[in-house]
């Protein structure tokens, strides 16, 4: 039991990072119907900027409040992601709009390449420790085998992804911005006709979808305190799965796939072997896609024909 | 197409893109983070890349707009050829004769030792990827099914080499036609439940398939050893006669002089002929029922299903032969290194040789070969850059770059050539005259 | 029209039903298609014309109903209740075609279809696009691709006939000359025709045209009467076609079917139809019978 409630615990904190990027996955799906492949590069590239906002911020400027801190390097790290993210679409993918279907996707594969090893050659290869912050635990059960803790940084991960969740989805739902992105995924001729500026729009879309990885981005580093160039590939597609287990497209389908993926990644682990833990997330998604395609809160497709 | 625009615009739109790449540059240029002697992350600051960043940004940007040309947007649906029709009609004979010359006149030219690294690095290496090319290329190219795991079958093909000759003691020749069968039968299993899958879950599957292989692999370590992975596989023979100094040798039997090209130069032979037999198969596929409904599925799968064919067993057949020629060129693959370990059947590769077929322009046997020899030949050329250091410093490494202007040419070639290099198709049969169809025409394929 | 009378039936629909979610598209329809009949199914636009179709040529599974093909002969009701409580899809002759999968409604019961929005193989020519709709021919001749592959004789010639029989249509619908051209390339009009001489590469029995007149102008319009009349005439050909416009609908057919709603309301020859209230009031309300029967008539 009390090895389950940890478990639990864990999962939730791993999928709610899982879920972050799923956004971004599932929205750029939804809009222009690319699979954005640099998205989990976007999420390392997020997460190294954090580390050096945080390190910029302890060690030249000599910030303490670790409260302070953190907020900065969240911002700061959403910003910076995001003019990333809008840079990239820009000039990777803009020009092949509206082209051959598999020239974004090559695109996108490429600049996956391109900004791990952009990372690679100007941070270097290495393994980048982090400093711990956030150590405190709050024991939740105490006496059995051993203590069910819930660190601070899970709550902190919970927490940020929760408030940060419901303001994304407050603009999505009721703002003209959502209602320009809902229009052009459904059509997006249509919707430039009635005066949807649909590059923004698109433009937007990334800038959004690189906020909530740098978010994903910024936690992963404080939660597991290390971070490296080739730290992309493995959660991106993680995340990619979550999204399509969700239904890829469905917003909320984003955040309940990334938990599943989390949790189930998690028990896996816990109870059977911490070798087949990615083994499970793709046969969970592979079963999926072959007895559910459109996942679990995707609209169903109906063939037209 | 819109000529030059006026300089003071040009500047302040370079100024703009300038404006960006400074704030791309911070902090992940301007601040590196190292370690210092007791383990501890430190910044070290070079603002000074900062400024030549944005500036060569600026300055590009500038060139760019002031004096290039910029091609209209539409410019990429029309299909114009990189190759006059008859050159492309000539260059895959010449360059058949060629690749037969190639390691002859290299060995000439420069002798046993000089002509290794270009026999090996630059043939056997770019051959192996035009082969895998080329059997994706049924895959993706002609039946129009996007496959993100193709490595997976390359992976069966080289373990199935690695542990039957290992375990068993099979040799190479015994081991070949049946890593083909292997790979044949796990694509035909993989594709059984997903080819009816619709449109890009069949990719993300397949990737997700890459991925499984790929860690069992790694994890499973009774079966294929793990990370380590499995070493000391049996080298190739020239059909039973070894590659040694032995007096039962090739170079003893031949009356030769015993020296280790030998067996470079067969196994440049070996995967010539390899990449040749998927060719010829391919072509001859192309202008049989089977081929032409990989094409027509590609073009319209409901179509197809109201004509009566079975796209599910069209699929299966074109993933199945695809993962075919993968497990050959996986066998090839294990004999050449004389180990395997998980390493080699990353996603990267997967990328690779989807890229390289994407690139060459899909459907098209010339184009995919002609972008194996830019990707592959192009990335062994950037190992060369050594005397880059004479420029930067001898603690640049050329190399370090190697992976990162592969990834900045795939965007970049993406951009130029959205249909690849050769886009226009080859109709499978004609009535009076053989005419190519626009690449704007050809469908891409919805799987 | 006479001949309806004395032909057998070729597709007997009995109580078919199709859903979608809570929407019923085809409500407990039943009607029969005459061998050797042009039968026309009409309707105003959401009658569900298209969604009868797709569950006739298998690309949808029909919730309720049974659609019993007889290839030739007369179809004994006796027999076709014991192949439905066989369990088994066909017995040679008469095929029930809920219970096969799309293509091989195309395959072995012969039945053969066109698209509203026309769905040709546009990048390969217009050639291809009539030797792909031989593929099961041509695999059997090829010995599932082994034969083929070493080029043997007997392929060979079956090739040959294919591009014969491609040739015939071609010249038919007179593209003879555009046989190298990409189908993409074709205009409007020709590519329509090109659709159903693929259709008929098939050798289907039964030829289901979904809007084969739509976007024609009045020239081309004639000339697809002038091809629906030879095929039937030529080849014995039935042909099921679902039209909008009534110059091809009443000057062809033999036989109407009227959908609304999803429900059968008219089932007769063109006169009747013609002089049907419930027609009329069915497209253009009740009200104004005059206009309705003016695009009726």
């Amino acid at each position: 039991m009390e090895n389950f409630l940890q478990q639990l615990i864990n999962g939730v904190t791993l999928g709610a990072i899982y879920g972050l990027i799923a956004i971004g996955y599932t929205m750029v799906f939804g809009i222009i119907g690319m699979v954005n492949f640099a998205h989990g590069d976007v999420f390392m590239l997020s997460a190294f900027i954090a580390l050096i906002i945080y390190l910029a911020m302890t060690q030249i400027l000599g910030v303490t409040s670790l409260g302070l801190v953190f907020l900065i390097v969240l911002v700061c790290a959403m910003a910076l992601t995001a003019l990333w993210n809008w840079a990239i679409e820009r000039v990777a993918y803009r020009p092949l709009r509206g082209s051959f279907r598999l020239a974004p996707l090559i695109s996108a594969i490429g600049m996956s390449i391109f900004l791990a090893n952009f990372v690679q050659v100007v941070q270097g290869p290495r393994n980048k420790p982090v400093p711990p912050m956030f150590t405190d635990v709050i024991h939740v059960t105490s006496g059995g085998a051993f203590d069910v803790t819930l660190s601070y940084k899970q709550i902190l991960i919970v927490g940020v992804t929760g408030v940060l969740l419901l303001a994304f989805w407050y603009l999505v739902q009721k703002t003209a911005l959502g209602r320009a992105q809902r229009a052009c995924e459904q059509d997006r001729t249509m919707a430039a006709l009635l005066g949807v500026d649909v590059d923004r729009t698109i433009s937007l879309t990334f800038i959004i979808g690189a906020a909530l990885a740098a978010v994903a981005g910024t936690l992963y580093m404080m939660y597991y305190g290390v971070v490296n160039f080739s730290d992309g590939f493995t959660p991106g597609v993680k995340a990619f799965t979550a999204a399509v287990l969700g239904g890829i497209g469905s917003l909320p389908g984003a955040v309940i796939g990334g938990l599943l993926i989390g949790l189930i990644e998690t028990f896996w682990s816990a109870y059977f072997s911490s070798d087949y833990k990615d083994v499970a997330a793709f046969s969970i998604l592979v079963i999926t896609l072959i007895f559910m395609p459109s996942g679990l809160l995707g609209r169903p497709e109906v063939e037209k024909v | 197409m819109s000529p030059s625009m006026s300089i003071t615009r040009a500047l302040r739109e370079a100024g703009f893109a300038g404006l960006v790449a400074a704030g791309l540059a911070f902090p992940i240029l301007t601040l590196g983070t190292e370690m210092d002697q007791s383990n501890r992350l430190v910044l070290e600051q070079r603002w000074s890349w900062m400024a030549i960043a944005a500036a060569l940004v600026f300055v590009g940007r500038f060139l760019v707009l002031a004096f290039a040309r910029k091609p209209a947007r539409a410019a990429p649906h029309t299909g114009a050829r990189v190759l006059s029709p008859a050159l492309a009609a000539a260059l895959p004979r010449a360059g058949v004769i060629a690749l037969f010359l190639f390691p002859m006149v290299m060995l000439f030219w420069l002798g046993p030792q000089g002509s290794l690294k270009w026999i090996n690095n630059y043939g056997v290496q770019i051959l192996i990827y035009v082969m895998l090319g080329w059997g994706l290329n049924i895959v993706v190219g002609l039946a129009g099914l996007l496959d993100l795991g193709y490595v997976a079958f390359y992976a069966v093909g080289a373990y199935t080499y690695a542990l039957l000759s290992t375990h068993f003691g099979l040799s190479f020749w015994i081991c070949l036609p049946l890593a083909g069968l292997m790979a044949a039968s796990w694509g035909a299993m993989l594709g059984f439940p997903v080819l009816r899958l619709r449109g890009d879950y069949l990719a993300i599957v397949t990737l997700a398939f890459g991925e499984i292989v790929s860690a069992v692999l790694t994890n499973w370590t009774d079966f294929s050893n793990g990370k380590a992975g499995i070493m000391s596989i049996p080298r190739i023979t020239f059909f039973g006669l070894p590659f040694n100094a032995n007096e039962n040798g090739f170079a003893a039997t031949f009356g030769l002089e015993f020296q280790a090209i030998h067996r470079t130069i067969f196994l440049f032979y070996l995967i010539l002929a390899l990449a040749l037999i998927t060719h010829v198969v391919t072509l001859r596929l192309r202008a049989l029922p089977v081929g032409r409904a990989w094409e027509a599925l590609r073009e319209d799968e409901i179509a197809c299903r109201s004509l009566g064919i079975n796209t599910v067993n069209t699929k299966l057949t074109a993933f199945a032969l695809g993962a075919m020629f993968a497990g050959f060129a996986g066998s090839f693959f294990a004999v050449r290194q004389g180990f395997v370990n998980p390493d080699s059947f990353t996603f990267m590769e997967s990328a690779t040789i989807l890229a390289i077929v994407v690139l060459g322009g899909m459907g098209s046997q010339l184009g995919v070969a002609l972008a194996a020899v830019v990707m592959v030949g192009g990335t062994e050329v950037l190992r060369e850059l050594t005397f880059l250091k004479q420029i930067f410093g001898s603690s640049f490494d050329p190399s370090l770059y190697r992976m990162l202007l592969f990834g900045l040419a795939m965007v970049v070639m993406m951009i130029w050539r959205p249909r690849g290099l050769i886009s226009s198709r080859e109709p499978s049969v004609f009535l009076s005259q053989k005419k190519n169809v626009s690449g704007a025409l050809v469908q891409e394929g919805h799987g | 029209m006479t001949a309806r009378a004395l032909s057998s039936p070729l597709l007997t629909i009995e109580h078919l039903t199709m859903r979608f979610g809570g929407l019923t598209a085809v409500n407990d329809v039943s009607f029969t298609v005459g061998r050797g009949d042009i039968t026309a199914l009409i309707g105003p636009n959401g009658a569900g014309k298209t969604t009868l179709f797709n569950c006739i040529t298998g690309f949808y599974k029909p919730a309720q109903g049974r659609l019993a093909l007889a290839r030739e002969g007369l179809a004994q009701a006796e027999n076709v209740d014991a192949l439905t409580k066989s369990g088994r899809r066909h017995n040679g002759v008469i095929y029930l075609l809920e219970r096969m999968p799309d293509f091989e409604i195309t395959r072995d019961a012969h039945v053969a279809r066109t698209f509203q929005n026309i769905r040709l193989f546009s990048g390969m020519t217009v050639l291809e696009n009539l030797v792909v709709a031989q593929h099961n021919i041509l695999m059997r001749a090829s010995g599932l691709s082994l034969l083929g592959l070493v080029g043997w004789p007997s392929f060979r010639a079956a090739e040959k006939a294919a591009i014969e029989k491609a040739s015939f249509w071609l010249d038919k619908i007179g593209l003879m000359d555009r046989a190298d051209d990409p189908a993409g390339a074709l205009p409007y009009g020709a590519q329509r025709r090109l659709e159903i001489a693929r259709a008929m590469c098939t050798d289907p029995v039964l030829l289901c045209l979904d809007e084969p007149a739509a976007g024609l102008n009045p020239r081309e319009s004639a000339e697809l009467n002038d091809l629906l009349l030879s095929i039937r005439a030529e080849l014995g050909t039935s042909i099921l076609l679902i039209e909008h416009d009534m110059s091809v609908v009443m000057k062809i057919s033999d036989h109407v079917v009227v959908l609304d709603y999803g429900k059968l309301i008219a089932d007769g020859t063109p006169d009747d139809i013609r002089n049907d209230p419930r027609v009329i009031a069915a497209y253009l309300g009740v009200e104004d019978t005059d206009e309705a029967a003016e695009v009726l008539a």
